[in-house]
């Protein structure tokens, strides 16, 4: 190493992204002034005092800058190199944590050293972002090639996961999950991404709208039919060469459908269960006789589509009561409005979107938020720290945190397709994938849209480990970004 | 290097669904920050307390300055469920002076409590003795979650007139509903001035703006107290209640059912008003109120009751006086007009009793004598004459409307709650009753008398008496005579004149001195005060007759209109003109004369509650 950056005569800020420098300062900077707002109390002390949540973050952020240079004067080659052997010691330090850690409130995630304690799941973002990206880079690697090639790429991935499920923290192993707009990137086909979309939004209809009955069937119920009907009608009429089978199908649906509706009129109620199923399957066995007139093959995705969904929908019910724990169920349904349990699960989120609400335009001013500063809001320091901005800042402060984000999310994609490596590539991507899911879970959780998963905001919530992980993300790929022209 | 131009068109989607998620995160948060502004309204809930700064009640006084009733600061022990940490038990009923079994049943009832919460502070134990709030105040501090509220109990100088003071209670749930001043825990006027006069007693309440973090802890005052609003005392009341003759005037009825009310005619200001039997208003105050409350409410003789504005009593003889001005109004008869009593009043087949006495007699002599043949035959004059009126029907609305400007038969608008209107018939009802044009005088002829469906209060009565006292004008009876920094309502100050000339009221007058001087009202010939009055014995359903008396001193001038009326007593001359005469007594002389003292004596032990049919339980 010593002798790579000795022979480095040029400066090692040449051929930086400036842009993306400013907006981590800035996202750093706004991160630091709101968790001394989260953290100060009315009879406050001092910024510079190093006990206090606002000091320490100083001081971890200086360290952070000091990385982040550090990480500019290795040769961007290193990475590439030895991706492997540091995905190798980050996994055995995952490992070895789960038996090391102590029980800091039931997760084992917490490497203590005297004063410090660092979570190596932060810093296996960026050792599977290498693992991954070194994959992706080998001689002649295709994903669709081979099977295999599946099968490692989700090794890489999920051997995180599952060391990091291990520890007890589920939501920084659900970061990793944002991989997938990796593989999607190189090639995995956008059915899987389509079909993952379709079945979260069969999970909520279905478990939210059970109220209200159509045809003897949960309201639900009765939309996701609807839904996969027409998903079969699009596939058709995307996948064969006319659209007279799509027409066909689609007529049927609507024809019955009708009748249906007029016998229901005439007090005649047909059991919507025995309906559907009955003519989705008429419609799978009208779409097999047109496969084989046809020969277009593609044409049996759809009917696999139709028959995955249902059977999805009755497995929800099941998974929903008997898979999940109570605490998570709760969770989920105070997520989805279905549930208003102020008091315990869903206190946070209640007192957040108060915090968020009550800052309304341009928000209550600097340090005169009450519902942080009287500590309303639990954790608002980290996961929650997006509430303070809501409440001091308002709406202004919001939607220009959410800018910088987004700005920052599509320069790292931009910079991702200007890579001539495949390794620079998919190594970007990873970056904007964690960037992504952290942005839209720990802001979706904090204003009341997603269920409430512990995972912090980057570059705001308190925590070194959070912020060094993501400063390392973002200086490994601004060198690896810098040295792009040297390929040529 | 390959690149795959097909795959690189995927960063579109990628970068869409950012886009998209952001897009649903910009509008909810456009929403929630700036479509919806009940957030505002939660987190200032949170944040701020305001909590309430009582006033202290007004305080009231009797018409000589005397002060009757006052404040006494009370202390409540509240507890905040959610806050209480495990503590010594034994050791806060030891201080509290509480057995075990005592703090439960009391912590339990607590939990029972509509308005029960864990998170709001309820009230376990109210009203401390200053001595265990001086013990617990010391302690305090190892009892997390519990505190002292301080609040205002009244307080009684003299145990008197209950009737007319009322006493304050908690407000009730309809309370809260009906006026939007009143919160949970407060305490409003119950019954007499309390109620009544309930707004300008209660005074203003105040706030303080506490900040408070999400323990509930208090983390001092906002903006250092420039939002507070400091709470406004009640006005004090100055009664027109002259103390002393109210107990004096309670002391004579003491054993008897009954009311006095006692009237200066000239201001209408109320001197006395007791109603018997009465209570004692430190009762109705502090922890044990809710069952001595309930101790009243059952008492057979119904002390809650105030007769002396609520029981509608036929005014029996009482009645005449009213009954000669509208004969004299109306030119049925004059002066000199006299009729003819044999024993009675006999027509057609219907006989009225009388008492011995000469015949015929004008008004006079009739009032003196109180002769019920004159009034039956006066009132049979008019009833029957159709050449004036037409039918028995509208002369008998021309009677009622004197009446009714006297102050029969509706409210007189007294300043006290639950005023009863005594009952006065009109045509329409003897119509229901007997058919049209199917009655005539001897029909109803003994309303000429005061009896039958007449009926009237004792207040009534004593307004009537006052009136004639005038010489033809009253002014609505009062009990409150002045309230601080206020101009009195002008409904108090304005006269009355009934649909009666003032020389008959001259008339009148002098009857009434005669029954007094020669009559039947004798025994309140003073010798050094001019009386004058009349005596009634009314029949009722209900057993002995009730003695009623009205009068008023002295003649000329006079300052004092008093209405006795005593329930299954006998005669008015029995009962009711011996306490009449010894009220008007002690109201004008301070003392009773020597020479009458056997009276007072006499009515002062005197039991006639016996007669009353009530069972003492």
């Amino acid at each position: 190493m010593e002798s790579r950056s000795t022979k480095l005569t040029e400066s090692p800020f040449k051929g930086i992204d400036w842009f993306t420098v400013i907006i981590y300062a800035l996202l750093v900077i706004a991160g630091a002034v709101s968790i001394y707002a989260a953290s100060y109390d009315f009879d406050n002390a001092s910024i510079f005092d190093f006990d206090e949540f606002s000091g320490k973050q100083l001081r971890w952020i200086g360290l952070s800058f000091i990385l982040g240079f550090a990480l500019l004067l290795v040769d961007a080659r290193m990475y590439e190199t030895y991706a492997y052997p540091i995905y190798t010691g980050i996994m055995l330090l995952l490992l070895v944590t789960i038996f090391i850690a102590p029980n800091i409130k039931g997760s084992h995630s917490w490497i203590v050293m005297g004063p410090m304690s660092i979570q190596p799941a932060e810093f296996a973002k960026f050792a599977t972002a290498l693992a991954l990206a070194k994959l992706f880079s080998g001689y002649n690697f295709s994903l669709n090639a081979r099977t295999s090639n599946y099968f490692k790429a989700l090794l890489i991935i999920f051997l995180p996961v599952i060391l990091i499920l291990a520890q007890n923290e589920t939501g920084s192993a659900l970061v990793y999950l944002g991989l997938f707009f990796v593989l999607y990137r190189e090639g995995m086909s956008g059915l899987v991404l389509l079909s993952a979309v379709l079945a979260v939004a069969i999970f909520v209809i279905s478990v939210k709208f059970t109220e209200t009955m159509v045809l003897g069937i949960p309201s639900g119920q009765f939309t996701v039919y609807i839904l996969v009907m027409a998903t079969m009608v699009a596939m058709l009429a995307l996948y064969s060469k006319t659209t007279i089978t799509a027409r066909n199908t689609a007529l049927g649906f609507v024809g019955s459908g009708i009748i249906v509706w007029i016998l229901d009129l005439c007090g005649i109620e047909i059991p919507g269960n025995y309906y559907f199923i009955g003519i989705i399957s008429a419609a799978c066995i009208y779409c097999i006789i047109e496969t084989l007139r046809y020969r277009v093959s593609k044409i049996l995705a759809a009917i696999g589509a139709a028959v995955i969904a249902v059977a999805f929908m009755f497995s929800v019910n099941y998974v929903f009561t008997s898979v999940l724990k109570p605490h998570q169920q709760m969770r989920i349904k105070v997520a989805l409005g279905i549930e208003d349990d102020i008091l315990r699960a869903g206190y946070n989120v209640n007192q957040s979107k108060i915090a968020i609400g009550s800052g309304g335009f341009a928000g209550k001013g600097f340090l005169k938020g009450t519902q942080t500063k009287l500590k309303y809001v639990p954790e608002q320091h980290t996961d929650f720290i997006f509430c303070t901005i809501g409440e001091e800042q308002g709406f202004i402060g919001t939607s220009l945190t959410m800018l910088l984000f987004v700005m920052l999310i599509l320069r790292v994609i931009v910079i991702a397709e200007r890579q001539p490596t495949t390794f620079g590539r998919v190594f970007a991507y990873c970056v904007a994938s964690y960037f992504i899911v952290h942005f839209c879970i720990n802001i979706g959780m904090v204003i009341g849209l997603c269920p409430v998963i512990g995972i912090p905001l980057p570059f705001f919530s308190y925590g070194g480990s959070s912020l060094w992980g993501f400063t390392v993300l973002l200086f490994i790929l601004l060198r690896i970004d810098a040295a792009r022209r040297s390929h040529h | 290097m390959r690149k795959d131009y097909r795959l690189e068109k995927r960063k579109y989607v990628i970068a869409g669904f950012l886009l998209f998620i952001a897009l649903i995160y910009l509008v909810r948060l456009f929403d929630l920050q700036i479509n919806d502004s009940k957030y505002k309204a939660y987190a200032d809930n949170n944040a701020f307390l305001n909590k309430t700064v009582y006033p202290s009640r007004g305080l009231i006084y009797d018409r000589n300055g005397e002060l009757i009733v006052f404040n006494q600061p009370a202390y409540d022990v509240m507890m905040i469920p959610r806050d209480v940490q495990q503590f010594d038990t034994l050791d806060f009923c030891n201080t509290l002076n509480l057995t075990r079994e005592q703090f439960d049943t009391r912590l339990q009832d607590m939990k029972k409590s509509p308005g029960y919460s864990t998170y709001t502070p309820q009230v376990l134990i109210t009203h401390l003795s200053a001595q265990d709030y001086g013990r617990l105040q010391e302690k305090l501090y190892r009892y997390p979650g519990f505190f002292i509220q301080k609040r205002i109990l009244r307080q009684y100088n003299h145990k008197t007139a209950a009737n007319v003071l009322g006493n304050i209670r908690e407000v009730s749930q309809n309370d809260i509903d009906n006026d939007p001043y009143y919160q949970r825990g407060d305490y409003c006027g119950d019954l007499g001035i309390e109620k009544s006069y309930d707004t300008y007693l209660r005074g203003q309440k105040g706030v303080e703006v506490l900040i408070r973090d999400a323990h509930g802890r208090i983390q001092g005052r906002y903006q250092d107290g420039t939002l507070d609003v400091a709470p406004v005392s009640g006005r004090n009341l100055k009664l027109s209640i002259d103390l002393g003759l109210q107990q004096y005037a309670e002391s004579l009825m003491v054993n008897k059912i009954g009311a006095v009310v006692a009237i200066q005619p000239k201001t209408g200001e109320i001197l006395a008003m007791v109603s018997s039997p009465t209570y004692d208003p430190t009762l109705l105050v502090g922890r044990q109120r809710g069952k001595e409350y309930r101790n009243l409410v059952n008492n057979p003789y119904k002390p809650l009751f105030d007769r002396a504005l609520m029981a509608a009593y036929p005014p029996g003889s009482t009645f005449k006086p009213g009954q000669g001005l509208i004969l004299l109004q109306e030119g049925i008869i004059n002066t000199g007009t006299a009729y003819p009593c044999s024993h009675g009043f006999i027509s057609g087949g219907l006989r009225v009793g009388c008492h011995g006495h000469g015949s015929p007699l004008p008004l006079k002599p009739a009032l003196q004598t109180s002769c019920n043949a004159f009034f039956c035959w006066g009132f049979k004059a008019m009833v029957d004459k159709r050449s004036k009126y037409g039918t028995p029907a509208e002369a008998f609305e021309v009677w009622k409307h004197h009446l009714v400007s006297m102050g029969y038969g509706y409210k007189l608008g007294v300043d006290m709650p639950s005023e009863s209107r005594g009952f006065l018939p009109n045509a329409p009802f003897y119509d229901r009753v007997y058919g049209e044009g199917r009655w005539s005088a001897n029909t109803i002829i003994s309303v000429s008398i005061g009896q039958g469906e007449i009926c009237a209060t004792p207040l009534q009565i004593a307004n009537v008496c006052a009136t004639i006292a005038n010489r033809g004008w009253f002014i609505t009876p009062h009990v409150v005579k002045e309230i601080q920094d206020t101009v009195m309502a002008p409904e108090y100050i304005d006269k009355h004149y009934p649909t009666i000339d003032e020389r008959w009221y001259h008339e009148v007058a002098e009857g009434m001195r005669m029954a007094v001087t020669g009559g039947t009202c004798r025994l309140t010939n003073l010798p050094d005060i001019a009386v004058a009055g009349k005596t009634g014995t009314a029949q009722n359903p209900h057993g002995r007759d009730h003695s009623a008396f009205m009068g008023f001193a002295p003649y000329e001038d006079p300052e004092i209109a008093v209405c006795v009326y005593v329930e299954n007593a006998g005669f008015g001359a029995t009962f009711g003109v011996p306490i009449g005469s010894l009220v008007i007594e002690k109201y004008l002389k301070g003392e009773i004369a020597p020479e009458r003292k056997y009276l007072e004596q006499r009515m002062l032990e005197s039991n006639t509650i016996i007669y009353s049919g009530v069972k003492k339980h």
